[in-house]
């Protein structure tokens, strides 16, 4: 192919994305620097936005609760990933006839809608007509038939719960691919050595697993500061109850969309700025972490 | 990037001074046995319990949601149907859908199937860069970049349109889109377009008659795996739609569970509506879903 038919190939699939992703992330950036009026742009305002977001109520105690609810809800999300979804893959492994029908139940909740799965589990859980409530009643455990979603103790965790009920079957299905690679000679030469089940899962399996549980993470890490949907469908768009399900997406609509302050395009773009630098320097951080262990295990 | 589905194996080779026994002929037990299997299908019905409830409790009307929540629905009533499809206008927020997730669907697999060859087939300096233009896409998180795009469509009088909406969502599959199908295009042999050349075609004849066909299945995978986000998307529409006949499912959804959110089993057939398209969407196209999703986890 010459490279003018080539450029001729390339250049709408360039042009669509130059427009509607590069040129609009770029401008996410800048707009973060300026001061505004409502949609009119004013002076150069170098730091100020970012000041605004530490300093300034309800952004100075709004913005921490939130950043640390993201992370409750990354941690959560990986524990139950790689303890639930990483046995799920080892029980499912030399199952080959169960696998693939397994895998796929596995996989039908996170093709649901999160904005679906958030109002279902509203509707199963509420504490007048929800079937779990009901349940509960039914086998004897009426104590444990709380308002789930309106107790602020119990709502962060409902929030945590679903979204991992609703993506386990990922690294499930990721961890499967994994443990597919590791080659059957390998434990078998160590169990001959006398390397019992666990030792074997621990010395030879699991070093193979480090790029899946990596990638896993990064994903989840990603995934976890971006969450909107689920929350919004659960806590409405200020995290109710109380804000104890707050998350960073939440704040920024809000600011950005909600309040109506005359500089709500600064503030929200400088929380925007933020957060893909979180995003984006976690991912690296995490990318690196990954190969340094990945070398150390190889060592 | 770490290939997630291909783990290294020279670094898994076989630990020399182990005799091997060969592991053939001797099939490899499970882990987990028979309690494994069971906590499996457990978990099985821990995933679609409740899906299989959000099904059955679209069948029952509100009263017998209330005095009955864990019976059977019979006889089933589709009145909650009506009055969502109807009176809840889900009819228009399910065409709305459809426009706008198949028209970017079909438009993002259009333009990154012509990048895509242009990228596998000329060896050039500037074609590498705009590979890694591409790819990088796969990092951005778009959604932070939601004001911008909303007044760059603003600007192109685009905002509550479905065509604005279209167009974004094309632009955000460029990244992955491209990723997949570069990759298959190279796996295909050069000789194919010489010979192609030489029967008189010219570059785009080859392109159209000979590399599409080959790479359905790549195409398939990009056109299944892309269209479950967007179907499922919250954030664009929520911000960029204004008029309620607009709608797609989603933004619908959240109206609608704010005007009928004491109609309860209207609410569980509005889920229903919302999710009936990924289930047919599965059922004629797991496989492609099961690869598109480690394609996308490999990234």
């Amino acid at each position: 192919m010459t490279r003018r038919s080539g450029l001729f190939f390339v250049a709408p699939a360039l042009i669509l994305f130059g427009i509607f992703v590069l040129y609009p992330m770029a401008s996410a950036l800048s707009y973060a620097f300026f001061s505004w009026q409502g949609t009119a742009r004013g002076g150069f305002a170098g730091l100020d936005n970012f000041h605004a977001l530490f300093t300034q109520e309800p952004f100075r105690s709004q913005l921490p609760r939130a950043f640390g609810h993201n992370l409750a809800f990354f941690a959560g999300t990986m524990v139950v990933q790689n303890t639930l979804g990483l046995g799920i893959a080892v029980l499912l492994h030399r199952r080959p006839r169960t696998r693939r029908a397994l895998q796929t139940l596995y996989a039908m909740p996170y093709l649901v809608s999160p904005i679906v799965i958030g109002y279902l589990w509203t509707l199963l859980l509420s504490p007048t007509f929800g079937p779990v409530n009901a349940l509960l009643r039914q086998v004897g455990l009426g104590s444990l038939a709380v308002p789930w979603l309106g107790d602020p103790d119990t709502a962060l965790w409902v929030v945590i719960l679903v979204s991992a009920w609703q993506w386990v079957g990922f690294p499930v299905l990721l961890y499967g691919a994994a443990l597919g690679g590791v080659p059957e000679e390998l434990s078998e030469a160590a169990r001959v050595d006398g390397a019992s089940h666990w030792q074997t899962f621990r010395s030879i399996v699991f070093p193979l697993l480090v790029p899946a549980i990596g990638t896993v993470s990064v994903l989840t890490f990603i995934f976890a500061m971006e969450a909107f949907a689920l929350p919004y469908a659960l806590g409405g768009s200020t995290g109710n109850p109380a804000g104890a399900t707050d998350f960073m997406s939440l704040l920024f609509y809000r600011t950005a969309f909600e309040n109506g302050s005359t500089n709500a395009i600064g503030v929200s773009s400088a929380m925007a700025t933020l957060l893909f630098l979180v995003i984006f320097g976690g991912a690296v951080i995490a990318t690196r972490v990954l190969r340094r262990t990945e070398e150390r295990i190889a060592g | 990037m770490t290939t997630t589905l291909a783990p290294s194996t020279d670094r898994a080779s076989r630990p020399t001074g182990i005799p091997g026994p060969s592991p053939r002929g001797r099939k490899p037990r499970p882990v987990g046995g028979l309690v494994g299997s069971v906590a499996l299908w457990a978990y099985a019905a821990g995933a679609l319990v409740p899906l299989v409830l959000m099904v059955l409790n679209s069948f029952r009307t509100t009263a017998d949601l209330y005095n009955k929540p864990l019976s059977m629905p019979w006889p089933p009533s589709v009145d909650s149907y009506k009055v969502a499809w109807t009176e809840g206008h889900f009819g228009d927020y399910f065409l709305n859908s459809l426009l706008v997730t198949v028209g970017a669907v079909a438009l993002s697999t259009a333009v990154s199937t012509m990048a895509a060859y242009a990228l596998a087939r000329t060896r050039s300096r500037i074609f590498s860069v705009l590979e890694s233009v591409f790819v990088s896409g796969l990092m951005l998180p778009i959604h932070l970049a939601i004001l911008p795009v909303f007044y760059l469509l603003d600007g192109m009088r685009l905002v509550d349109s479905r065509l604005g909406l279209m167009l974004v969502y094309a632009a955000a599959g460029v990244p992955f889109s491209v990723f997949v199908l570069t990759t298959f295009f190279r796996q295909l042999p050069p000789e194919l377009e010489e010979a192609a050349t030489i029967d008189g075609a010219n570059t785009w004849q080859t392109f159209v008659r000979i590399m599409v066909p080959l790479v359905r299945p790549a195409v398939a995978t990009v056109v299944v795996f892309r269209f479950v986000p967007i179907w499922n998307d919250f954030l664009f529409p929520l911000v960029l739609l204004r008029s309620r006949e607009k709608y797609t499912v989603p933004v619908g959804l959240t109206s609608f569970f704010g005007e009928y959110s004491t109609n309860w089993s209207a609410l569980f057939a509005g889920l229903v509506i919302a999710t009936v398209p990924l289930i047919l969407l599965f059922l004629v196209a797991t496989k492609q879903i099961v690869a598109g999703l480690t394609a996308g986890m490999s990234k």
